[in-house]
C-alpha cells in the first residue's frame, strides 16, 4: 500500500540496520543505491545476493572496499538469475544433507535495466520457469549507467542516450520501454511489483512479501538517476515521485496472477512535469510530449481496466 | 572390489559422477554428451543420485549455476561439448578465477561452422587459458576413474580450481568398454565430502567477484596462476591415492614403446588406441617408433614431456584441432615450445587429423611417420601437414 | 608505493573480500561541494530525510533527531530537497 500523509512518521519505525554501507562510490543522490539501501532493510542479514554486472556491482565492490553487509557474488553480466538458481539449489541440497543453515535464507538475483531486460533476460526467464526459491531485483535506471548512459530496452520512448541521442535526425529512444513485469508476470509466477524508492513503504511491504514468498518472485523498482537522467541530484526522491504519480511508472503487484494496483490515480499528473525537469527529454517538442501523454494514458487505462478485472474475477 | 561391466563410456562418466556423490548438477543438451546427463536425470529421478538437477536453459547458464552452487559450497558438475563449451566460454575464467572446484566432462566434439556434431578437440583447444585444470581419457575406463579423480583434485585445499575431463565425442563418449565401477564405500572413503574453505554464509558475509584495480589484478591471476601449477603436485598425489585404492596407476604421460624409440608420437585421446596398432605394425616393419599419450594437459607437464623426448631423434605431434592461420595443431605448438629451452632436442613435427569426426587410420600414422622419416633426412617442407584432406 | 601494497600471496584467495562493510573507510564526504545543515528547532525527527539518503550517511541521535555523517556525505541535497520542514538547508563546503 502506498503512503497517506499519516504514513510520514513511519520511517522511524523501519529497521535501523544497514546492509549496503555508506562509502560506496555511487554518484551523489544515486536512486539505485538507495533502492539497494531499503531492499536491504527488508531483506534483512539472511540473505545472499547474486548480482549482475552494472552499477550496483561496480559501485559496491572495489577491492578492497565492499558496501555488502551479507554475502555477494558476482559472476557476470548476463547471469544473476543463473548464478541465483544454484545458490538456491546448492542451498536445497545442502540442507537436506544437514551441511547448511536450515532457518530461511533470501537469495536474491540482482541486475540493472540492462542486465535483465536485455542481456540478462534469458537466464531471468529460464530461472522463473523452472521456479527457484529466490527473489529478483531489478533496478531500473533504464539505460546502461556505469558504462556511461548507453540505451537499453529498457530507456523510455523519447530519452536521449549516447546510443540512441536525439538529433536532427533522432528522437533518441524510438522504441517503448519494454514492459518487463508483464513479461515476468506471463511467467505465472507466485508474485511479482513494481516499487520506487520515493515511496519507500510500499517498497519495503513488497520486498518483504517477495522474499517471504516461495518461490520466484521479482521487484522492478524504478531507480532515478541525477547522472544519466541529467537532473539535479537532489531532484532523485522528486523524479521518482512524479514518474508515478503521472502514470510514466505504475505502483502495482500481481499476485497469484491478479493485478493490484498501489495507488489507483484515475486523475494524474501531466507527463510534462516529469519530463521537463530531465536534460535527456530536453530536446522533445510538443507534439512528442502529447504522444508521450497518450501512450502513458492508455497503458494506465489498461491497468485500471486490468485491474478492475482481476479483483471482479 | 569393483563390478566389472560392458558400459557405453557416457554412462561411466554418469556412474562416476554418481559414485562421488554431486550435489549440484546443471546441465544442457548437446550432442555428443546428452547421455551422460540424461543417465544423471534418471539417477535423480529415481532417487539413486541425492543430487539437484538444474535443467538449465543454455549452458552459460549451466556453468553460472555451477558457480553459484559452488560457491555455497555443494559438490557441483556440468558435462558439454563444441558449441556449448563455446557459449560458457566467459564463465570458464570466472569460474576458475574465482576458485570454485566446478568439475565437468566435455564431450569433444568440432566447432561450427560449418556445423558438426562430430568429435575433434577443438573445443577444449579453445579454453586452453581458461584457468582450468585439463585431462584428457582414451578410454572408457579412463573416463570413469578421470571423473572422479577430477573431484578429488579440483576441491583439495591447496588446488580449489575447477577441473575438465575430456572424452572424445563418439569415438569414446559412445562406445561400449569393459569397465570397472568401483564401489561405492571405496569411493567414499577414497573422496570424502566437499570441505569448502571459503562460502557465501550469512553468518560469515564475504564479497566475492570484486572489481580487481590495475594495483591488484596481477597479483591475484599470479595466485591463479601458481595454484594451477601447484596443482601438478596435489595431481601426482591424487594418482597415487587412486593406485593404491582402485590398482590403477596413471601419470601425466602415458608411455608405449618408448624405450628405444627414434620417432614418438604424441596425441592425445582416444586415437592413442588406434596409434597403438599403427606403432606395432610399424615396430614390426623394423621402424623404432613409440607412442607418448598426453594425460594431463593443463597444468602442463613440462619436465615429463622433455624427460619423454629425451634421446629420441623426432616427434610428431598429431592434433585433432587446427589453430587458423598460425601454428596449426596447439599440442605441437606447446610441445615446441616446451623443448626450446633444451640444448638437445629433437626435431617436431606437425599434423593435423581427424577434424570433423574424420577417422583417423592405421594408414595414417605410418604416414605420418613416413613424412617425419622424411623430414629427418630432408628438413622440413611445411610449418604443418594437415593428413587426408582431399588437395 | 609498492612497499604498502600486499604481495600476491597476501591477497585473500580470488580476491574476496571478508571485511564486511568495509567501504567505509572511504571517504566518500570529500566529494561534496555542499553540505546539509540542519536546524534542530523545525525538525518533527520524521525520519523522512534518513530514509532518502542513498548513502545512509544520516544517523538517529539519542534524542531522536538525524546527524549528517560528514565523512561520507557525498551533498546531493536529497535530504534538504524533501526535508517538509525545511529543517535542513545545503551550504557551501567552506562557509
Amino acid at each position: 500500500m502506498a503512503e497517506t500523509p499519516g504514513d510520514l512518521f513511519l520511517p522511524r519505525l523501519l529497521p535501523l540496520q544497514e546492509f549496503f554501507a555508506e562509502g560506496n562510490r555511487g554518484c551523489q543522490g544515486c536512486g539505485a543505491a538507495l533502492v539497494m539501501r531499503q531492499v536491504l532493510k527488508a531483506a534483512g542479514p539472511d540473505t545472499i545476493v547474486c548480482n549482475a554486472t552494472g552499477c550496483m556491482e561496480i559501485i559496491s565492490s572495489p577491492y578492497p572496499e565492499t558496501a555488502w553487509r551479507i554475502p555477494w557474488i558476482h559472476v557476470a553480466f548476463e547471469n544473476a538469475a543463473a548464478v541465483a538458481a544454484g545458490v538456491d539449489s546448492g542451498i536445497k541440497v545442502l540442507r537436506r544433507k544437514g551441511r547448511y543453515h536450515d532457518r530461511r535464507i533470501n537469495v536474491v538475483a540482482v541486475a540493472g535495466d540492462g542486465g535483465t531486460a536485455d542481456i540478462g533476460l534469458q537466464a531471468l526467464s529460464g530461472a522463473l520457469e523452472r521456479y527457484h526459491d529466490f527473489t529478483y531485483v531489478c533496478y531500473d535506471n533504464e539505460a546502461y549507467m556505469n558504462t556511461g548512459i548507453q540505451r537499453s530496452s529498457s530507456t523510455p520512448y523519447g530519452a536521449s542516450t549516447t546510443t540512441s541521442p536525439s538529433g536532427r535526425e533522432s528522437i533518441g529512444q524510438k522504441t517503448q520501454k519494454k514492459n518487463l513485469p508483464m513479461i515476468v508476470a506471463a511467467h505465472e509466477i507466485p508474485y511479482l511489483a513494481t516499487a520506487c524508492p520515493s515511496f519507500p513503504l510500499d517498497l519495503m511491504d513488497k520486498a518483504r512479501r517477495a522474499f517471504e514468498t516461495v518461490g520466484p518472485t521479482y521487484l522492478h523498482i524504478l531507480a532515478p538517476c541525477p547522472t544519466g537522467w541529467r537532473h539535479a541530484s537532489d531532484l532523485t526522491i522528486e523524479m521518482g515521485r512524479l514518474a508515478v504519480e503521472t502514470g510514466a511508472f505504475p505502483l502495482y503487484a500481481v499476485v497469484d496472477g491478479k493485478l493490484e494496483l498501489s495507488m489507483k490515480m484515475d486523475r494524474r499528473k501531466p507527463i510534462i512535469d516529469y519530463l521537463k525537469p530531465q536534460g535527456r527529454f530536453r530536446h522533445l517538442k510538443e507534439e512528442d510530449v502529447e504522444e508521450i501523454q497518450s501512450r502513458v494514458d492508455e497503458n494506465y487505462e489498461r491497468l485500471l481496466r486490468r485491474a478492475e478485472l482481476d479483483a471482479g474475477g | 572390489m569393483g563390478e566389472r561391466v560392458g558400459l557405453e563410456v557416457s554412462l561411466a562418466v554418469s556412474e562416476a559422477v554418481k559414485l562421488a556423490r554431486a550435489e549440484v548438477i546443471a546441465a544442457y543438451p548437446i550432442t555428443p554428451q546428452t547421455h551422460i546427463v540424461e543417465e544423471l536425470s534418471q539417477m535423480v529421478a529415481d532417487g539413486d543420485l541425492d543430487a539437484e538437477y538444474i535443467i538449465v536453459e543454455s549452458e552459460h547458464s549451466a556453468m553460472s549455476a555451477c558457480c553459484g552452487a559452488a560457491a555455497v559450497g555443494a559438490r557441483t558438475f556440468t558435462a558439454t561439448a563444441s558449441q556449448g563449451l563455446a557459449l560458457m566460454h566467459e564463465v570458464l575464467f570466472i569460474a576458475s578465477g574465482l576458485r570454485l572446484p566446478v568439475v565437468m566432462a566435455v564431450a569433444n566434439r568440432a566447432l561450427s561452422a560449418p556445423l558438426s556434431i562430430w568429435g575433434d578437440q577443438s573445443d577444449v583447444m579453445s579454453e586452453r587459458d581458461s584457468g582450468w585444470i585439463q585431462l584428457f581419457a582414451e578410454t572408457g575406463q579412463e573416463a570413469l576413474d578421470l571423473t572422479i579423480q577430477a573431484f578429488k583434485i579440483a576441491e583439495d585445499k591447496r588446488v580449489l580450481l575447477p577441473t575438465e575431463v575430456n572424452i572424445d565425442g563418439f569415438t569414446l563418449s559412445h562406445v561400449v568398454e569393459p569397465i570397472e565401477i568401483p564401489g561405492q564405500e571405496e569411493v567414499d572413503s577414497f573422496l570424502p565430502p566437499y570441505e569448502p574453505q571459503v562460502i557465501l554464509d550469512p553468518e560469515k558475509p564475504v564479497t566475492m567477484g570484486p572489481v580487481g584495480f590495475p594495483e591488484v589484478y596481477t597479483e591475484i591471476k599470479k595466485q591463479q596462476n601458481e595454484a594451477l601449477l601447484g596443482s601438478y603436485e596435489v595431481i601426482l598425489e591424487v594418482w597415487d591415492r587412486f593406485a593404491e585404492s582402485f590398482g590403477r596407476a596413471y601419470r601425466p604421460i602415458e608411455h608405449y614403446r618408448t624405450e628405444d624409440a627414434e620417432i614418438l608420437i604424441n596425441m592425445a585421446g582416444a586415437m592413442s588406441g588406434t596409434a597403438r596398432i599403427a606403432v606395432d605394425m610399424m615396430r614390426e616393419e623394423g621402424k623404432k617408433v613409440g607412442l607418448i599419450r598426453t594425460r594431463l594437459w593443463r597444468p602442463y607437464p613440462f619436465d615429463e614431456i622433455r624427460n619423454a623426448v629425451k634421446g629420441a631423434k623426432a616427434v610428431a605431434v598429431v592434433d585433432r584441432a587446427l589453430s587458423f592461420g598460425g601454428q596449426g595443431g596447439p599440442m605441437c605448438s606447446e610441445l615446441r615450445s616446451a623443448l626450446y629451452p633444451l640444448t638437445e632436442k629433437p626435431v617436431v613435427t606437425g599434423y593435423i587429423a581427424g577434424l570433423g569426426g574424420r577417422d583417423i587410420t592405421v594408414e595414417n600414422f605410418q604416414t605420418i611417420v613416413e613424412d617425419t622419416e622424411g623430414v629427418l633426412t630432408d628438413g622440413p617442407r611445411e610449418e604443418y601437414k594437415m593428413i587426408g584432406v582431399r588437395e | 608505493m609498492a612497499e604498502d601494497k600486499p604481495n600476491w600471496r597476501e591477497y585473500p584467495m580470488a580476491a574476496t573480500i571478508h571485511s564486511p562493510g568495509s567501504a567505509t573507510d572511504q571517504n566518500t564526504g570529500d566529494w561534496k561541494s555542499m553540505r546539509p545543515e540542519r536546524d534542530s528547532a523545525k525538525c518533527d525527527k520524521c525520519g523522512i530525510c534518513w530514509i532518502f539518503c542513498p548513502d545512509a550517511a544520516l544517523y538517529m541521535t539519542e534524542e531522536g533527531y538525524y546527524e549528517v555523517d560528514l565523512y561520507h556525505c557525498k551533498g546531493c541535497g536529497i535530504c534538504a530537497h524533501e526535508c517538509r520542514k525545511e529543517a535542513i538547508r545545503m551550504v557551501e563546503e567552506g562557509e
